[in-house]
């Protein structure tokens, strides 16, 4: 039975939501294809009041589910079977920042790009940047490992966080990590980011801050399709310059970009355009652009571009940021699907990938952070439409095989969640699963917290 | 489509609506825009579980039940959701149809429902009502009832509420600041053009200092205006409260008075609300059921000359004015203005425009302060925090002005400016331009 009473003295009544429509209003993360109505979502204050909140929940015995901006692509914050939301958006208080020793602490529910925001005046910046980084909060980009187009160069979430508070599953208060270099002892902050909100909440995380670059040069290169674009990345790779970003997008997403309020003025007529961009130091930073700008004109490029200013710069990224956004013009529901080949093996998967979307007679447009290998196929369905949905499951489990089969794996970014939880055997044998849901079952042995995520259950299912 | 479309969907309006709650792709990228979800946090409170929930109502999936109303009312209907969608969710117009269709015929019947539903259809249309609701706080005032009544905590004694809401009263100003426009006042200098100008409903009673501003600038700068004889209500405050065919009426009674001025080459509109609610005249009208095709044309021919005077003058080209303001002022855009009309810049150009202002930034400067319509009387504790925040920007802002587009937010801003006791003018952009040709 739900601690009604309890549960309203801690955070207040009007944090504890119960009306089937409010219900409603939390079934589905940005996966809208996966869909569950919790009995209850509560808006606790902070650290204290979610961890009071839990206790609550543990001795009731019921299951929960923390839940950020919920932009989760992969079903991550989906409430269990009668169970509640422990919803952080009320905890978004930047509670320290420290420029001299660059690290900011911030409560979980902060936005990701508010902490660069306010480190900005100091030179600094957090470097994780998920394309939903104004919205998604720091506790999800925890959760699920989030990266974005500069990952290619200064790497996830994971690189970036120091020390964290998180509140265990029976309500106790774990504080792990510090600002120092190398603490001593287990790195649990190291350990629980990319958990998938599997094994404790957090509510406080001390995050390293980036000395923002001097300078920046973007530039634009227009391909006939993708395939060119994925060649012009190996070729800038093989070169020994180092981008700190290298973005891929195909001509269906081009188009819908620019019939969006992010039009970017990228151009309309190729198939594919590709994002590069250097950061550092001003001298090298001159030369490395021009030299990709030389590499890429030997290949058959349609047309090449250098950002001429920041504001230009930023019309260029906010077309890419907005890019999953626009393709809702295109149809009711999407479907960002995300898996990781070794980058050599980018043109041929890609031509896979297309091949596999015609053959289930599915709309998709590609997006990829060719740098890292990270494929991003977007699918634009109907869910009203069974036969649709059906068709769109089964391209992305082709999809998925294919990517495996290049030695690749089933996620770069979004997390496994439910919507990719019995695919894990593709690539985890299970034993090794078995270690993983023994970690899990240290912190969370009840397996009361967002428990059907991640991991299958011990009786391995078949896809 | 057919088969895809559920039982609640009877009319081809509707079917448009639904169309439009389908084009959200449930990515959240909105959520940092909206005011109210900041406050609030509740999914239901901001601009992606609002769509949800509309296209829930749509499918029956959900009944409009106390909580929907609740959360679907405390929007501002700000429309900062909009610019911000890649998918371009054209939020406003949604919410102005679920206001009307769905959440109207599911209220709790009673007095506050009626007297609200009165307010909605009729004030705004009759000078009358609004000039004895005038002549009734200027007495409040003038007796110094207002302030017998603060001193002493009166209305906290009664309800938290009600002493909220007194804070947010207008100050009716003299007589006269309250004398309507001539009917035609000419250009000045070279001339450049003939306009049509919108006192708007409430403005002459509160604000008719800018609109004879607006007037004197229109004038010096070559343009000559004319007023509609008639006192006129655009309709904006009916549609904002789901008050459609009420706002329909007024639409075409506003498209009439304005044709009876003869040719002209803008209407003008000083008002950041009513502007928006003008230049939307023609899907106003389309989606009516039962407006004939000659008054749809009209309406799309009459909003095609709509304007906000700021966008016109810096379109028109600006002459310099010969005299210098010095103030520093921070510019707060009109949520009516940035967001449903886009106009961002032409303010700010117009208040470059004037010697010897300085503009400091502020900070969320397209932030709403809370006067969304009437909300700060339906929500008074909400309107309150949220302008309260937008004080404390204004503070660090250090700014001895604030300017800002909308006769709405002027008030609201004069009273949170009040409340904290703070020694900030509140005026209009045209008013500082004004000055600055004396
Ligand atoms: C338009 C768009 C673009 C995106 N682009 C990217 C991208 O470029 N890169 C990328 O990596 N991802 C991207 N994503 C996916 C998503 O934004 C990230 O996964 C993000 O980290 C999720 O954050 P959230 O706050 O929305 O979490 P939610 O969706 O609310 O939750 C996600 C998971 O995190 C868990 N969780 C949330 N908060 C906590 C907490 N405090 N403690 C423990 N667990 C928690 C939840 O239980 C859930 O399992 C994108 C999504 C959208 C909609
Ligand atoms: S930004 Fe647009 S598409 Fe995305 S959730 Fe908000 S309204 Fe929906
Ligand atoms: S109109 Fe304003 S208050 Fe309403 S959902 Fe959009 S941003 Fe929020």
């Amino acid at each position: 039975m739900l601690p009604l009473e309890r549960l309203r003295r801690i955070v207040g009544a009007e944090h504890v939501l119960l009306a089937p429509e409010e219900m409603f209003a939390y079934e589905c993360d940005a996966l809208t294809w996966l869909r569950r109505r919790p009995a209850a979502v509560v808006l606790p204050g902070g650290t204290a009041e979610t961890a009071e909140v839990v206790a609550a929940l543990s001795e009731a015995a019921l299951p929960f589910v923390a839940r950020g901006a919920g932009t989760g692509l992969s079903g991550g914050a989906l409430c269990p079977e009668g169970g509640v939301v422990i919803e952080t958006a009320r905890m978004k208080r930047l509670l320290s920042l420290d420029p001299w020793n660059r690290f900011a602490l911030v409560e979980c529910g902060t936005p990701n790009a508010e902490v660069s925001r306010a480190a900005e005046p100091h030179g600094l910046f957090f470097a994780p940047d998920p394309s939903s980084q104004n919205v998604c909060t720091i506790g999800g980009n925890i959760a699920e490992n989030a990266g974005g187009p500069h990952t290619y160069k200064y790497g996830a979430t994971a690189r970036h966080v120091l020390a964290l508070t998180a509140v265990l599953p029976d309500g106790r208060v774990l504080r792990t990590g510090s600002p120092l270099a190398d603490p001593p002892g287990y790195d649990l902050a190291g350990l629980l980011v990319g958990t998938e909100g599997t094994c404790a909440i957090g509510t406080e995380a001390t995050l390293k801050l980036t000395p923002l670059p001097r300078a920046v040069e973007t530039l634009l290169f227009a391909f006939r399709g993708v395939a060119d674009a994925c060649s012009a990345v190996q070729r800038v790779i093989s070169s020994g310059l180092e981008p700190c970003t290298m973005e891929v997008m195909d001509g269906a997403t081009i188009a819908a970009v620019e019939a969006s309020v992010n039009a970017a003025g990228y151009p309309r007529d190729a198939g594919a355009v590709l994002i590069l961009e250097f950061d550092g130091g001003d001298a090298a930073v001159a030369e490395s652009a021009e030299r990709a700008e030389r590499l890429c004109r030997e290949l058959e490029v349609l047309a090449c571009e250098r950002a001429r200013d920041r504001a230009h710069r930023l019309k260029l990224w906010k077309g890419r940021k907005g890019a999953f956004g626009a393709m809702g013009r295109l149809a009711p529901d999407l479907l960002v699907q995300d898996a990781v080949v070794p980058r050599s093996r980018l043109p041929e998967v890609v031509a896979r990938v297309l091949e596999i979307g015609r053959e289930h007679g599915i709309r998709m447009s590609n997006v990829l952070h060719a740098g890292d290998g990270n494929l991003h196929p977007n699918i634009s369905y109907d869910r009203r439409d069974a036969d649709e949905t059906r068709r769109v499951l089964a391209a992305c489990a082709g999809i998925l095989q294919a990517c495996v089969e290049a030695g690749g794996t089933l996620s770069g970014e979004h997390g496994i969640g439910l919507e990719k939880r019995d695919y894990m055997s593709l690539v985890f044998g299970e034993e090794d699963l078995e270690r993983m849901r023994a970690v899990r079952d240290v912190m969370n042995g009840r397996s009361l917290l967002n428990p059907d995520k991640v991991l299958p259950a011990r009786e391995p299912k078949t896809p | 489509m057919s088969d895809l479309a559920p039982r609640q969907i009877r009319s081809r309006a509707d079917l448009i609506q639904y169309g439009r709650a389908l084009d959200c792709v449930h990515c959240g990228l909105c959520l940092p825009a909206c005011p109210t979800y900041d406050l609030l946090a509740r999914e239901g409170t901001g601009p992606r579980g609002r769509v949800y929930l509309m296209r829930g109502l749509a499918e029956g999936e959900i009944l409009p039940a106390a909580t929907v109303l609740r959360d679907l009312d405390l929007c501002l209907v700000c429309r900062a959701c909009e610019p911000v969608c890649p998918s371009g969710v054209r939020f406003g117009e949604m919410m102005e149809f679920c206001r009307a269709h769905i959440l109207e015929p599911a209220r709790p019947p009673g007095r506050g429902l009626r007297l609200r539903r009165f307010a909605a259809r009729n004030i705004f249309n009759h000078p009358a009502l609004l000039r004895a609701l005038a002549a009734f706080f200027l007495l409040y005032d003038r007796l110094g009832l207002r302030r017998l009544l603060r001193t002493y905590g009166v209305l906290q004694y009664f309800s938290a509420d009600l002493a909220l809401r007194d804070a947010f009263l207008p100050r009716v100003p003299r007589w006269s600041e309250r004398r309507r426009l001539p009917h035609r006042t000419p250009a000045r200098g070279a001339t450049r053009g003939r306009v049509a100008l919108l006192e708007g409903c409430v403005a002459p009673f509160l604000l008719g200092r800018v609109n004879h501003a607006t007037a004197r600038v229109l004038s010096h700068q070559g343009f000559e205006v004319l007023v509609p004889r008639k006192h006129t209500c655009c309709g904006a405050l009916s549609a904002h409260f789901g008050q459609l065919a009420a706002a329909r009426a007024a639409a075409l009674r506003t498209i009439d008075a304005f044709q009876a001025l003869g040719p002209v080459d803008a209407v003008i509109s000083n008002s950041a609300g009513c502007g928006a609610m003008m230049k939307d005249y023609g899907r106003l009208l389309e989606e009516a059921e039962g407006a004939s095709a000659a008054e749809v044309r009209a309406a799309h021919g009459f909003a095609a000359r709509v304007r906000d005077v700021t966008e016109f003058l810096v379109d028109q080209g600006i002459r310099p004015p010969p005299g210098r303001v010095e103030a520093r002022v921070a510019y707060a855009a009109a949520c009516h203005l940035a967001h449903a009309q886009r106009v961002t810049e032409a303010p700010l150009e117009l208040l470059r425009a004037v010697p010897g202002l300085e503009l400091v930034p502020l900070e969320r400067a397209d932030r709403c302060c809370g006067a969304g319509g009437l909300y700060n009387a339906l929500h008074p504790r909400e309107s309150l925090a949220l302008l309260e925040a937008r004080i404390q920007d204004l503070k660090r802002s250090g700014a001895d002005t604030l300017a800002t587009a909308n006769p709405g937010c002027l008030l609201q801003w004069s009273a949170g400016i009040e409340r904290e006791g703070l020694a900030v003018e509140v005026v209009h952009p045209v008013e500082l331009f004004d000055r600055a040709m004396r």
